[in-house]
C-alpha cells in the first residue's frame, strides 16, 4: 500500500499530467483559454480573482521554497529551523486566506450570477470541487499541526520524499510517519495535477511571460502552408 | 525607408442612409454565431449618439489608446507592460456586457404552443445569456437616428467636448451616420496589448487578426483598442475582430460590407506605407498634428525611387501598381478630403472618412438661400461653426482647419457641377478658389458621385503565382471555427474545444460561378442540408418546400 500511494500513484499522475498537457496543447489549442467570464460580472470579480491569484502564487512560491530547496541549504544561510518555521507559517496563513477567501468569493459568484452560472460546465465544477479540496486540505493540515499541535516539520520527511520522486529512487519509508492530513492534502494534490490538463487550469501553463520582452506589434507573413487543413488526429502533432 | 502596403478604406459619410445593410450583411458573414451575438464587426451610429459600445470614445473611462510618454515615446493608455502583468487577473477597464448591450431572442414557439385562451399569446423576449427572461434595455443601435432624444445624447463624449450652446444648437441641426469597422491601424494598440502575441498586423498587406490558436482570452486587447473593436467570445473565450474580409481580399473582391453598401460609398485600395516612420509620426507631441503626421508616413507610389524601395521590400509589381491607381490614395492625398477617425487615438487608423457636407446645405437651403451657390456655400461652411466644431472632434483631434478646407472643396465641386449640370458655362475660379484645377475637381465628382465600382475598388489579388496557397489560407481563416449550434462538436473542455472540423467551406470563385450559373450546380446535394444562405433560387432543393400535389 505504501509503495502504490507514495511511488507509483505520483508517478502515475506525473505522467498523465505531462502527457495529458502534451496531448491537449496539440488537440485542443483552440480550446486552451482562461475562458474568462468577466464580461457577464465585473464587480465581484474585481476583488476576487486578484485576491485568489495573487494568492495561490503566494501559496506556490511557499510551496516551491518548502519543498524544493533542502533543509540543510536554509541552515547553512544561517536559517534556523524556528526562524523558518514562523515565516513559512505566518506567510503561508496570509497566503491560504487570500486564496481561500478570493475562492470563496469566486465560487459564490459563480453560482448566484445567472450568466456565469449558465456558462458553467460539469468539468469546471468538478475542477472546482477537486481544486478546493486541495487547498482546504492543506490549510487544514497547516493550521491543524500549528494550533492544536506544537508544529510539525515537514522538511524533514516530506519534502525528501517529493525530491526522491524528481531523482528517480523514491523512498516511500520516509513518509509512513508523516499525519494523516498532510498524506492527504498530498494525494488530493497528485489527483488535481492528474485532472489539470483536462480543465481550463491549463491556462496558467501559457502565462505570458514573453510580453515583457517581445516589441508591442507583431508582424506575421501569410501562413506558407498550402492545401485545406487536414483533419488529424491529436498524436500526429502540429502541420508543418 | 521600410515600405510596407496597407489595404485601406474611406467612406463618403455624405451618401450613407444609414440604412444598416452592412451592418446585416457583416454580421451574417462572420458573426451570427453563439457567444458573439452581441458582436457587430461593422456597426453603424448615428452622430450624435452613444456609440457602440456606449461612450467608447470616452478614453478617459475605457483607457484605449496610447499616450506620449513623458521621453516622447508611446505606451498603451492602460498600462505597459508591467502594469498590464499585474491586472491580468481582473481587467479594470473592460466593458461589460451592459456597455454593449444583453443579447436576447423570443420565446417564438409560444406563439404556436400556447393553449387556447382569452389573451392572445405573446413571444416574450429571452436572454441569450442565461435562457431566462429578459428586459430589453438597451442594443446595438438603441440611439438609432437621434432615438432617445436628449437625455441619451447628453452623454455623446464628443459632444460634451463642444460648448453647451453650440451641443444644443447642433441637436437641432443634424445628424449623420458613421458606419465604422475595424481601423486595421498602422500602430496597432489592441496588438501591443495582447500578452499571448495572438493579435498580429500581416505584413503584406497590414490586415489586423487574432490567431485563434494562440488567444488565450486575457481581454486586454479589448481595452487597448480605442475604437473597441475587438470582441471577446464569451463562448470560446477567445479575442474576435473585423478581418477586412481577407478571403475575399486575397481575390480581389471588396469586402462584404463594401460590396453590399447600397450608398455605394466605400472605397478600398492601397496604401504604400513607411513602417519605420510609424512610431515617430505616432508620437508628435500635439495631437492636432497627428493627421498631417500621418499623412508624412505615406508613400507616394508615382515617386519612382518610393517603387523601387517597394520592389526591393518583395511588394510585387502589380501591387505597386494597384497602389498607383488606389482611390484611398486619391481621397487622402490627392484630393486631400479624406480624414481618419480620432487620430488622436495615436493608433494612425486606416478607415478614413470624408466628412458630411449634406446638413449644411439643407440648413442653408430652409434659410431660403441658394443651398449649392458656392458663396452661400463657402459662408456656410465657416459660419456653421457647429458642425465644424463636432466633425474636428471626430476626424482632427479638434483642430477645425483641415475639416473646412474638406468641406469647401466638397462645396466647391457642388457648385461647380450644378453650373455644368444646369449647362451653363463651367467657372474655373471656382477649383480655383479651393486650390483644385478644373480636371481634377471633375476626376473627383466622377470617384465621389459616379463612383464606378472598379473605380471604388481597387484591389490587387494577393500575389498571382501564390493564387491557389493564399485562397487555401482564406478557407482556413483564424475565426473559421464555426460557433453556430450544429456547427461543431462540443468537446470535453467546454465549448468549441476539439481540433475544429474543417468547414466546407465554398471557395469565392465556387461562389462566383454559381452566381452566374444557369443550372442547380450540385445535382448530387438533394439528400443533404439546405443552405438557405447559398440557395440562389435556382432549382427546388429537397426539403426546402412541401412536396408538389401533382407529382
Amino acid at each position: 500500500m505504501n509503495t502504490f500511494l507514495w511511488v507509483i500513484y505520483p508517478y502515475l499522475t506525473l505522467v498523465v499530467l505531462i502527457g495529458g498537457t502534451v496531448w491537449r496543447y496539440r488537440y485542443d489549442k483552440f480550446g486552451w483559454t482562461t475562458r474568462s467570464s468577466q464580461l457577464y460580472e465585473t464587480t465581484i470579480l474585481r476583488w476576487g480573482s486578484p485576491m485568489f491569484h495573487f494568492g495561490v502564487l503566494m501559496v506556490l512560491i511557499g510551496h516551491i521554497v518548502g519543498l524544493l530547496i533542502p533543509k540543510t541549504w536554509t541552515e547553512a544561510v544561517g536559517l534556523t529551523e524556528h526562524a523558518y518555521h514562523l515565516t513559512a507559517v505566518f506567510v503561508g496563513t496570509v497566503a491560504g486566506l487570500c486564496t481561500l477567501i478570493g475562492m470563496a468569493l469566486l465560487i459564490a459568484r459563480r453560482r448566484l450570477t445567472g450568466p456565469v452560472f449558465a456558462a458553467t460546465t460539469k468539468n469546471d465544477k468538478a475542477m472546482y470541487v477537486v481544486l478546493a479540496a486541495v487547498i482546504i486540505l492543506g490549510l487544514w493540515a497547516t493550521v491543524r499541526a500549528n494550533i492544536a499541535g506544537s508544529g510539525y516539520d515537514y522538511r524533514e520527511t516530506v519534502s525528501p520524499w517529493l525530491r526522491s520522486l524528481f531523482v528517480l529512487q523514491p523512498d516511500a519509508a520516509l513518509m509512513t510517519a508523516v499525519p494523516a492530513s498532510f498524506k492527504i492534502h498530498v494525494i488530493a494534490a497528485f489527483a488535481l495535477f492528474a485532472f489539470w490538463p483536462f480543465t481550463r487550469l491549463v491556462h496558467a501553463f501559457s502565462a505570458p511571460v514573453g510580453y515583457l520582452t517581445r516589441p508591442y506589434v507583431v508582424y506575421r507573413y501569410r501562413d506558407p502552408r498550402g492545401g485545406l487543413r487536414p483533419h488529424r488526429p491529436g498524436w500526429e502533432g502540429p502541420a508543418r | 525607408m521600410r515600405v510596407m502596403a496597407q489595404t485601406a478604406m474611406v467612406m463618403n459619410l455624405d451618401k450613407c442612409i444609414g440604412c444598416h445593410t452592412c451592418s446585416v450583411t457583416c454580421k451574417q458573414a462572420w458573426t451570427n454565431r453563439s457567444g458573439v451575438e452581441y458582436v457587430w464587426f461593422n456597426n453603424v451610429e448615428s452622430r450624435p449618439g452613444l456609440g457602440y459600445p456606449r461612450t467608447y470614445q470616452d478614453q478617459e473611462k475605457w483607457q484605449g489608446g496610447w499616450v506620449r510618454t513623458r521621453t516622447g515615446g508611446l505606451k498603451p493608455r492602460s498600462g505597459g507592460r508591467i502594469k498590464k502583468m499585474f491586472s491580468i487577473f481582473a481587467n479594470p477597464k473592460m466593458p461589460s456586457m451592459q456597455d454593449y448591450y444583453e443579447p436576447w431572442t423570443y420565446d417564438y414557439e409560444h406563439l404556436l404552443t400556447a393553449p387556447a385562451g382569452e389573451d392572445l399569446p405573446v413571444a416574450r423576449p429571452k436572454s441569450l445569456l442565461t435562457g431566462r427572461d429578459t428586459k430589453v434595455t438597451w442594443s446595438a443601435n438603441w440611439d438609432d437616428s437621434l432615438g432617445g432624444g436628449n437625455e441619451v445624447l447628453q452623454a455623446d463624449p464628443i459632444l460634451q467636448q463642444v460648448s453647451d450652446q453650440v451641443r444644443q444648437e447642433y441637436e437641432k441641426a443634424f445628424l449623420f451616420f458613421l458606419p465604422r469597422i475595424c481601423e486595421h491601424c498602422l500602430n496597432p494598440a489592441c496588438a501591443a496589448s495582447c500578452p499571448s502575441g495572438a493579435i498580429y498586423k500581416r505584413a503584406e498587406d497590414g490586415i489586423v487578426l487574432v490567431d485563434q490558436d494562440r488567444c488565450r482570452g486575457w481581454r486586454m486587447c479589448v481595452t487597448g483598442c480605442p475604437y473597441k473593436k475587438v470582441y471577446f467570445n464569451h463562448r470560446t473565450g477567445k479575442a474576435e475582430k473585423c478581418t477586412f474580409c481577407f478571403p475575399r481580399i486575397e481575390i480581389g473582391q471588396p469586402t462584404i460590407c463594401s460590396e453590399t453598401c447600397v450608398g455605394r460609398l466605400r472605397y478600398i485600395g492601397l496604401m504604400l506605407y513607411d513602417a519605420d516612420a510609424v512610431s515617430l509620426y505616432a508620437s508628435v507631441d500635439d495631437p492636432k498634428d497627428l493627421y498631417q503626421a500621418q499623412r508624412e508616413v505615406f508613400l507616394d507610389p508615382h515617386d519612382p525611387a518610393v517603387a523601387a524601395e517597394a520592389r526591393k521590400a518583395g511588394i510585387p509589381e502589380d501591387w505597386i501598381d494597384a497602389a498607383r491607381r488606389s482611390p484611398v490614395w486619391d481621397l487622402i492625398m490627392k484630393y486631400e478630403v479624406a480624414l481618419p477617425l480620432h487620430p488622436e487615438y495615436r493608433t494612425m487608423p486606416m478607415v478614413w472618412y470624408i466628412p458630411p457636407l449634406s446638413p449644411v446645405v439643407d440648413v442653408l437651403r430652409d434659410t431660403g438661400h441658394d443651398g449649392e451657390e458656392l458663396g452661400n456655400l463657402f459662408g456656410a461652411v465657416d459660419a456653421l461653426r457647429i458642425p465644424l466644431d463636432y466633425l474636428a472632434g471626430l476626424f482632427t483631434a479638434g483642430d477645425t482647419a483641415p475639416v473646412r478646407s474638406v468641406l469647401n472643396r466638397l462645396a466647391a465641386m457642388r457648385s461647380y457641377q450644378r453650373r455644368i449640370n444646369l449647362g451653363e458655362k463651367p467657372d474655373d475660379a471656382i477649383p480655383a478658389a479651393v486650390g483644385m484645377t478644373a480636371d481634377e475637381i471633375n476626376a473627383m465628382y466622377r470617384l465621389l458621385a459616379i463612383a464606378k465600382y472598379e473605380d471604388r475598388y481597387v484591389i490587387p489579388a494577393a500575389h498571382a503565382e501564390d493564387a491557389h496557397r493564399l485562397e487555401a489560407v482564406g478557407a482556413e481563416c483564424s475565426l473559421e471555427y464555426e460557433g453556430g449550434p450544429g456547427m461543431y462538436q462540443t468537446g470535453p473542455f467546454g465549448e468549441a474545444s476539439g481540433t475544429p472540423v474543417p468547414v466546407q467551406v465554398e471557395t469565392f470563385h465556387m461562389l462566383r460561378e454559381r452566381q452566374t450559373a444557369d443550372e442547380f450546380t450540385d445535382p448530387g446535394d438533394e439528400p443533404r442540408r439546405v443552405n438557405l444562405l447559398n440557395w440562389d433560387g435556382k432549382g427546388r432543393p429537397e426539403g426546402l418546400f412541401p412536396p408538389r400535389s401533382d407529382t
